[in-house]
């Protein structure tokens, strides 16, 4: 509360140090809320291991990835959205009109399956790009009308849900349950994605202005970031991964069940904040996604384990997690202003 | 042949001239002064300059060419850089990203090469005076090395022209110095660069030419050094040296109302607030009207917001008629018997879309409810003394506020804090952008108050304005106060000539 450093010279020295206090808090801030999904991921998995011998195995393992893939496919487009300050809201509805969409075209081959709910799904996922970007509409209602108005597409391509298409192609069935390294197939494709997204989010030009745009985006269009096309490719991306998403759950169940994804939004995006991705935007890791998305896998698991608890206590535990690491977050974001 | 120019330019918004056939020149290597009071179109001419607005009249030219920019980006790839005032940078992003993007270092696959980058980072920062970490993420960097970063990114953009709005307005003294080194080597570069800034001191250390926008239009434009400082705060607040103080020009009384010898009602004690003020101290007696004199930037908004409670201080000492005002909050300063009308009416004062009675309601409804219910007939009375006593002209109490003219809002939002019952006044450009007539009201209102014994604090850009309307002036530049104007120096001349004095640099 004094005004020392107003005028008059000041000690280098002191001056220093105070840099390099600030500094350090900056980085052990910064390390606690980018790893901090990580590290709970960490000591549940300690304690898992240590108290359910039947968590100890590898197919267990094996089975919580399988699990796991397509609501880390939904989670990875959802963290480039919510890193841009928006939300994509209609990721549940994609994820199982895509599903419906593979099943229906497996009867054409195992390219149809996968391509035709790529194109639809990125087709709105585009629509959910072009209205944000440029009518600058707000995106929990463009993509909340996205999300109404898949669903009741998908309903009508089967006749209100109770036409389960059955998947045609063995090749997709092959996908869905085969393994390399006794891990599914799909744990690859989706780790291979996973692994493209960190560098295009890390890495590239594009990546960059997803941060900026996310962080402030009247700075970032005066430093000549395309805010626009940024935008729209966000959720072209979020919405072909939830396509896709759906498609290898398809191969997997071997139809396309109609009564699947909701609330699958939701659990992405407690996923990508559990992560450490700032719901407001402008900062976040796919790290911390992988880390969000298996360590409410890894509960999911347990309660499965623990076998007489009712599942839905995984939903209490979920959103417990999650009303800690916003607080946390709050507290860690203002934390570091301060300094 | 000159760098940037623009011939008899004018912007007509909705009832303005924000700018009326303006013409100016920036030569190469030129380090041209833009001053101006508030609204007095500086803004907006550089927001015509960097494509921000067109224009709508008038030619611009860049380096012999006609030229237009449809947007921000079209400026600043023609090599046209700005610095706004707020820092326009990505506070979430690092240091070095910042300086960087769009623009990053790429290896042969097309990623960027964050060694590179922040190797690079380091080195051209380290010109500006700036060594931290270019990892950090630069919102947790002080606002003057923040400042240094945008004005790097600026420069780095093969920028031939640099417009900086107020870049000294968050620095401490050491930074303000090594921005004037780095302006020095843009200027020996060739570059030219276009300066605004109320810092008269600045002004003369580091500028060449000078151009004074008056209410949207040139009033002069020349080489600074041949300026006299009186003539340039003259020429800025639109007052001829040599006219005769004229009687009667306001509505104000002129007559003093305050008792001298009476306690203050406000004692104001070395306010500090980092960069904005330094130790500011006066007095308010009851029945007295001080004025607070200055530039726009000077402090007088920050000194009113401050004892208002909604500015931060770092030390200091306010009493209300001898009781000291701890910790000062809003709900606070209002216990204590503050009223504060803020500068801006529109976004800080009046509710628009609420009525007449509601607005000035909000006020009292501490005070006229009773566990948690609101008396409707104790409202009534209150709102129907107020529109009696101050005038206000509505159809009803029902009447939406922002329907009312600008005058009656202001009124309205007068009522509203007289019915706080307070026993200070705080005034921020009571009259902006209301007529006439309704200004003579105000300002014989504020006269009456004053005579009722409540302690009037009233700042105002409108030079005549204030020294009518005060019984005693307290000067302040760059938030610290260098004079006091009581008696017969209460006069536009003295005003002006107090502000254009040379500061003493202490460091």
């Amino acid at each position: 509360m004094t005004m020392t450093n107003i005028s008059g010279p000041e000690t280098p020295a002191i001056v220093a140090e105070d840099v390099r206090k600030a500094e350090r808090t900056d980085r052990i801030v910064g390390t606690v809320q980018r790893q901090g999904a990580l590290a709970v991921l960490i000591v549940v998995l300690v304690i898992a291991l240590a108290s359910f011998p039947n968590f100890r195995s590898f197919d267990n393992a094996a089975t919580i990835l399988v699990a796991a893939a397509p609501p880390m496919l939904i989670a990875l487009g959802m963290t480039f959205v919510i890193i841009t300050g928006g939300i994509d809201l209609s990721v549940g509805s994609l994820y199982v009109l895509g599903g419906v969409l593979a099943a229906w075209a497996s009867q054409y081959g195992i390219l149809a399956a996968f391509l035709l709910p790529l194109a639809v799904c990125g087709a709105i996922g585009l629509a959910n790009g072009l209205l944000i970007a440029y009518t600058r509409m707000a995106p929990f209602i463009v993509t909340l009308a996205a999300l109404l108005g898949a669903r009741g597409l998908m309903r009508a391509i089967s006749s209100e849900g109770s036409n389960t298409y059955l998947v045609q192609s063995d090749a997709l069935r092959k996908l869905g349950n085969g393994s390399f390294l006794d891990i599914g197939y799909q744990v690859w494709l989706v780790a291979a994605l996973v692994v493209i997204g960190m560098v295009v989010l890390a890495r590239t030009r594009f990546g960059s202005s997803i941060y900026a745009v996310g962080g402030s985006e009247d700075a970032a269009s005066l430093m000549g970031v395309p805010v626009r096309r940024t935008k729209v490719w966000v959720y072209v991306l979020s919405g072909l991964l939830a396509g896709l998403a759906g498609a290898i759950n398809a191969a997997k169940l071997g139809s396309g069940v109609t009564v699947l994804g909701t609330g699958m939004e939701l659990d992405a995006i407690a996923a990508v904040v559990i992560g450490g991705t700032l719901l407001t935007g402008g900062a976040g890791t796919i790290a911390g996604t992988i880390a969000g998305v298996l360590l409410l896998g890894v509960i999911q698991n347990l309660i499965n384990q623990v076998g007489n608890l009712n599942s839905n206590w995984q939903q209490v535990i979920s959103g417990t997690f999650l009303a800690l690491v916003v607080v946390a977050q709050t507290y860690l974001v203002r934390l570091r202003r301060v300094t | 042949m000159a760098l940037l120019e623009v011939a008899d330019v004018s912007k007509i918004f909705p009832g303005v001239r924000a700018l009326d056939s303006v013409s100016f020149t920036l030569q190469p290597g030129e380090v041209h002064a833009l001053v101006g009071e508030n609204g007095a179109g500086k803004s907006t001419l550089i927001k015509v300059l960097t494509g921000v607005y067109q224009p709508d009249g008038g030619e611009l030219r860049y380096q012999d060419q006609p030229a237009q920019f449809g947007t921000p980006m079209d400026a600043q790839r023609a090599g046209i850089s700005t610095i706004y005032q707020e820092v326009n940078l990505v506070p979430l992003m690092t240091v070095a990203q910042n300086l960087f993007l769009g623009r990053e270092p790429r290896n042969s696959f097309g990623m960027i090469d964050r060694g590179r980058m922040d190797r690079e980072a380091r080195e051209v920062l380290a010109g500006y005076g700036v060594t931290t970490d270019v990892r950090r993420q630069l919102g947790t960097l002080a606002l003057g090395a923040q400042q240094m970063v945008a004005l790097a990114r600026a420069v780095m953009i093969d920028a031939k022209v640099v417009i900086m709005d107020e870049p000294t307005s968050s620095l401490e003294p050491r930074e303000v110095q090594t921005l004037f080194g780095v302006i020095r080597d843009l200027h020996a570069k060739g570059i030219g660069i276009i300066y605004v800034s109320h810092r008269l001191d600045e002004l003369y250390e580091i500028c060449d030419a000078v151009t004074i926008l008056r209410d949207g239009k040139l009033v002069h434009t020349g080489k600074l050094a041949e300026l006299e400082r009186i003539k340039l705060v003259s020429l800025m607040l639109g007052r001829d040296m040599a006219e005769v103080r004229r009687e009667g020009a306001t509505a104000f009384s002129g007559e003093g109302t305050g008792d001298e010898s009476a306690a203050p009602v406000l004692r104001v004690r070395e306010l500090n607030s980092r960069h904005k003020l330094h130790d500011v101290t006066f007095d308010v007696r009851p029945g007295e009207v001080v004025g607070l004199g200055g530039l726009l930037g000077a402090g007088r908004s920050e000194t009113i917001k401050a004892i208002g409670g909604a500015y931060h201080l770092d030390s200091g000492e306010i009493e209300v008629d001898g009781k000291e005002l701890k910790k000062p909050t809003p709900v606070r300063a209002v216990k204590a018997g503050i009223a504060v009308q803020p500068e801006d009416r529109k976004a800080e004062g009046i509710v628009p879309g609420l009525s007449v009675r509601e607005n000035i309601a909000l006020a009292v409804l501490p005070r006229v409810s009773r566990g948690g219910f609101v008396s409707d007939s104790k409202i009534d009375e209150i709102v129907d003394r107020y529109m009696k006593r101050l005038r206000i002209k509505a159809s009803s109490p029902d009447q939406a506020v922002g329907d009312l003219s600008g005058g009656n809002q202001q009124k309205v939002l007068l009522a509203r804090l007289l019915a706080t019952d307070p026993k200070v006044l705080l005034l921020d450009e009571p009259t902006r952008g209301i007529d006439v007539g309704a200004k003579a009201e105000v300002q014989s209102l504020i006269d009456e108050l004053a005579g009722e014994g409540l302690g009037v604090v009233l700042v105002s850009s409108d030079a005549e304005e204030l020294v009518e309307g005060s019984d005693r002036v307290v000067v302040l530049r760059d938030g610290v106060v260098v004079g006091t104007l009581t008696g017969t120096e209460v006069t536009t001349e003295d005003l002006m000539s107090t502000i254009a004095t040379e500061a003493h640099r202490e460091h």
